[in-house]
């Protein structure tokens, strides 16, 4: 057993393995202060619900309150570890600013009341408008941390009840093109690839993917790889100086929005070296021909110049990618929240397809996921796909799905796909939707351009509905507030990125008049469940048949030790590791999900013309060519801005700004400048800087890292609900959330807004003796040494136990050293 | 032959699609999904009117390769005007007038490069030939993005 702070070491202690090899177990332990593991009265399972790797947990309750938590060692995803967000974000549930009752606006203000009252007024508006103009004038916009159970009951009562299409989750903006771009080419969503491929590749690629601080515990089974024999080679596509990067073979960090012409111009070697496997594209792929064509304009000179790449890194990368035995591939916001994404995605996936790395032990594609439940709302119809993979221009699926729902197929919305968030929020602006019900997500932070978000949910025609667990910035612009259980305190599952499903336990008592979201006051007629096993047990019915089958789950099963995969039947009543082994593609005409769109136009594929092009239900090579940006620099702009994550907070900071030691690691917002741009406007580590773009402008302090030239990083974490504005930025103050500065715009196929173009400027403000407060160990660090290093509270020390030998720690530990990011490769 | 008088015709109905596209942008620039990709596919039929221009040449035409791309005084008002329209309920029956004009106008042109596709194959003109086939998917993609706008916002505006 050691004790270690993991605040300062993220990625715990190193255990080696080799190819081929089980990933060895180590169990993550961490509880509050003056409790030991024998205090506990019961250990409770669940999942983490903080990213959306699906680390397996047990939360530690002692009379009746969460005090700690523990990796499940048997669990197949993270084999009993956890990373710095569940070790101590579970601090947050009982944290005493919680909603405990419903609120209702009285004039300016939000007053406490009964859940009657909140109830009554919600009623009472909802009937006006369905008199007046029907379920148009309703929008739903949910979030990726609720449970299967509640999303597959919203999406009846949208769908089937009301008969509305505007129901969308904020996983709109951060996995929509993960599943557009499967759709796009294997005719379904469904992950062509599994964790346990990390023990079998050979070159593992990640584009746009900081998986070291998106799901840190993948990062762990990589870095022990990596430190054992045989390592995997790893590509790396990133513009900032990632731990990905600095453990990457080859780091390409090509200029914001240019990754469709970086993607052609490996297809592009790829193909004129013939690393191509001609016989898998004959027999399982169509659309080759094609992009063989398109990717001849993209030789490497071309994309060096438009990337910024060296024409020689690209050939390097191409080499590696074309010559792996067994390939792994990662996608995540670096592509997804950019320019051209869905085109940059599916670019992905050729290769996979045209080197036949598909369905086998280490060839995987990950499009990952943003949050938690994301994968829950693509396959239960909580965000605008239809429950189960089906297909909304198939009049076969629709009817279906009425059969399943025992109404008329006309009842459920199908004349144009479902309405998507942005646009939901384009109709509120102009004022046809006017009740939106948001719950469990904070689009007054998480959405771009700030000022536009603030204005338009702020109208008086718009009726606005938030349940959530805290007062966030949105909830204090509402008419009616509902205090919402969260994960601890409900029952249900869930599932991650590689297709496991887990189940969540309620272990303890939601505090106050808060109520798990399945519970509706109306008791909906349609809604033939009571609970979330019954919920559970009807979502399976609709399930049968569908590529996510969970037919052969059951609750009890979910309590045996390990998360299962789906598809999981008759034929599979253990799960399955992989799909489209041999080619056996979900895409034929009358089961796929979904035909396809235009890459560049979004214009739906028509069900005759996706006939005609792929009749035997193969692969589909797609190609696309290379658009600027919608914002280039400029010489008021010269800049371009990108916003995402560290490690230590999610999102708006709802939870993880209540967990001391991950506030202290990443108290505020900071602004990441490179040593060239450093240099030319005068900027020192810690100075006061404004980051101005079109929309507006925010203040941080500067961090100088190895970030590429042109580029500036703002973390989109730092919302206003801890600061004296409390939805906004204080009056005549500076803004201080990246998405102030934010663009709208978004990629016309998979609707994703994109958060990473936009054109900025940097001026000094003044300077400073303190330098900034972002993390040492990550993407943020500094270039030298600024004095300072990321260290926790005394409160952060986690117990690791790795059973029976010792840890090897000879090899590189994948810290964030600020010293020794060069020497840990020598070092292999 | 009269392929010279079929080419100056598709100039004219491309330059026109050209600005037909931009205007939709700026017009209903609140509505951001229009406004971005309207521009795209105007850059496509610019593109296309340098291409007719090239080959026009060979019979007997000079065609202006240039499509003006500033917003010239009127353009500007209309963009505002467009901006200030956003929060009004009419803003959308207006998008989808100009869609529909887009969808007739993109069809126009799609029909204009068939009739010079079946000339050059029956000259057998590989030229010209080879610009129907760069030219004409983009044409036939762009009246099917005008279609599937309509039929993604006409519910939502006639409805409510």
């Amino acid at each position: 057993m050691t004790s270690k702070d993991r605040i300062a070491e993220p990625w715990g202690t190193r255990t080696p393995y080799a190819a081929g090899q089980p990933w060895p177990v180590r169990v993550d332990t961490h509880l509050a202060q003056g409790v030991a593991a024998e205090d506990v009265d019961r250990w409770v399972q669940t999942a983490s619900i903080l990213h959306s790797n699906g680390d397996a947990l047990d939360i530690a309750v002692k009379d009746e309150r969460i005090v700690g938590v523990r990796g499940r060692a048997t669990d197949r995803v993270n084999h009993g570890r956890l990373g710095v967000k569940d070790l101590y974000g579970w601090q947050a549930n009982a944290s005493a600013d919680r909603l405990t009752r419903p609120l209702v606006r009285e004039g300016d203000e939000l007053v406490e009341t009964d859940w009657d009252t909140a109830m009554d007024r919600i009623v009472a508006r909802t009937r006006e408008l369905l008199d007046e103009q029907g379920a148009s004038a309703i929008g739903f916009y949910t979030s990726g941390q609720l449970f299967a159970e509640e999303y597959y009951t919203l999406g009846l009562v949208a769908h089937g009840g009301l008969g509305t299409n505007h129901v969308d989750g904020n996983t709109r903006l951060c996995t929509a093109t993960a599943a557009e771009a499967l759709k796009e080419s294997f005719g379904s969503d469904g992950q062509p690839g599994s964790y346990t491929d990390i023990d079998h590749a050979d070159v593992i690629a990640l584009y746009g993917h900081n998986v070291a601080e998106t799901q840190s515990v993948l990062w762990m089974r990589m870095l022990d790889r990596l430190a054992g024999p045989n390592p995997p080679q790893v590509v790396c596509v990133d513009p900032r100086p990632t731990q990905v990067a600095r453990h990457a073979t080859v780091h390409l960090a090509p200029r914001p929005g240019t990754n469709v012409a970086l993607m052609n111009a490996l297809l592009h070697e790829i193909i004129a070296n013939d690393q191509v496997d001609h016989e898998y594209i004959d027999a399982h792929s169509v659309g080759f021909d094609e992009l063989a064509k398109r990717v001849q304009d993209y030789p490497p000179e071309v994309a060096a110049e438009i990337c910024d790449v060296p024409a020689e890194q690209i050939r390097e990368a191409a080499r590696v990618i074309g010559g792996a035995q067994r390939l792994l591939s990662t996608v995540l916001q670096g592509f997804y929240q950019s320019h051209q994404a869905t085109a940059a995605a599916v670019q992905v996936n050729n290769i996979h397809i045209i080197r036949g790395m598909l369905g086998r032990p280490g060839c995987g594609i990950l499009q990952m996921n943003g949050q938690p439940t994301a994968q829950n709302t693509r396959e239960c119809g909580g965000d605008g796909d239809l429950p189960a993979f089906r297909n909304w221009s198939n009049k076969e699926h629709i009817a279906d799905l009425a059969r399943v729902w025992n109404i008329e197929p006309s009842r459920i919305p199908h004349y144009s796909p479902p309405t998507h968030a942005m646009k939901i929020i384009r109709y509120v602006e102009e004022g046809s939707i006017r009740l939106l019900w948001v719950s469990g997500t904070n689009p007054a932070v998480s959405l771009p351009e700030l000022a536009r978000i603030r204005s338009l949910l702020s109208q008086d025609r718009l009726f606005l509905v938030v349940q959530d667990i805290f007062l966030s910035e949105t909830a204090q612009l509402a008419d009616v507030v509902l205090p919402a259980a969260t994960w601890g305190e409900k029952t249900g599952t869930f599932t991650n990125v590689d297709r496991t499903v887990h189940l969540s336990e309620k272990a303890v008592e939601p505090p106050g008049e808060a109520r798990p979201d399945l519970r509706d006051k109306d008791g909906q007629p349609l809604v033939k469940w009571h609970d979330p096993e019954s919920a559970f047990e009807a979502w399976k019915e609709c399930t049968r048949g569908r590529p996510c089958d969970y037919t052969g789950l059951t609750y009890d099963k979910l309590r045996q030790g390990t998360g299962i995969q789906w598809p999981c039947n008759e034929e599979n009543p253990e799960g399955s590791e992989r799909i489209y082994v041999d080619g056996a593609f979900w895409s034929r005409p009358d089961y796929c999900e979904s035909y396809g769109r235009d890459l560049v136009t979004g214009a739906p594929v028509e069900a005759t013309e996706y006939k005609a092009m792929n009749p035997d239900g193969k692969a589909v090579l797609k190609a696309a060519g290379y658009l600027p940006p919608h914002e280039m620099p400029s010489h008021q702009y010269p800049l371009q801005l990108i916003t995402g994550r560290t490690l230590y907070q999610f999102h708006t900071r709802t939870k993880t700004g209540r967990a001391p030691e991950l506030e202290a690691a990443a108290p505020e917002v900071w602004v990441e400048v490179s040593v060239h741009d450093a240099d030319w406007l005068g900027i020192s580590e810690g100075d006061l800087v404004e980051v101005t773009t079109p929309r507006g402008s925010v203040r941080g302090q500067a961090r100088i890292t190895e970030i590429r030239r042109g580029v500036v990083f703002l973390p989109f974490h730092y919302g206003y609900w801890d600061t004296g504005g409390g939805h906004e930025p204080e009056p005549g103050g500076p803004g201080r959330a990246a998405n102030e500065l934010t663009l709208t715009d978004w990629d016309p196929a998979s609707k994703q807004p994109i958060f990473k173009t936009a054109a900025a400027r940097v001026q000094r403000i003044d300077g400073s003796v303190r330098p900034s407060p972002a993390p040492t160990t990550t993407a943020s660090a500094p270039v030298g040494d600024i004095g300072v290093r990321t260290r926790g509270l005394p409160s952060a020390q986690v117990d690791e136990d790795v059973p029976g030998d010792l840890a090897d720690t000879r090899g590189p530990t994948g810290e964030g050293d600020l010293a020794g990011v060069r020497g840990t490769e020598e070092e292999r | 032959m009269k392929i010279g008088l079929a080419l100056r015709e598709l100039h004219r109905s491309e330059t026109d699609l050209t600005h037909d596209l931009m205007q939709a942008g700026e017009r209903h620039k609140a509505d951001h999904e229009i406004f971005y990709v309207a521009n795209d596919l105007a850059a496509w039929s610019r593109k296309h009117v340098v291409e007719i221009a090239r080959i026009a040449g060979n019979y007997g035409e000079h065609l202006d390769p240039d499509v003006a791309s500033e917003l010239t005084l009127m353009e500007k008002i209309r963009e505002k005007g467009g901006q200030m329209l956003g929060r009004d309920a009419s803003a959308g029956l207006l998008l989808l007038r100009d869609l529909r004009h887009i969808l007739m106008q993109a069809t126009g042109v799609s029909a204009d490069w068939e009739m010079i596709g079946q000339a050059a194959q029956g000259i057998r003109h590989q030229d010209l030939l080879a610009v129907t086939e760069r030219c004409h998917p983009e044409t036939l993609r762009q009246s099917r993005w005008a279609n599937s706008m309509i039929k993604e916002s006409s519910t939502q505006i006639l409805i409510s």
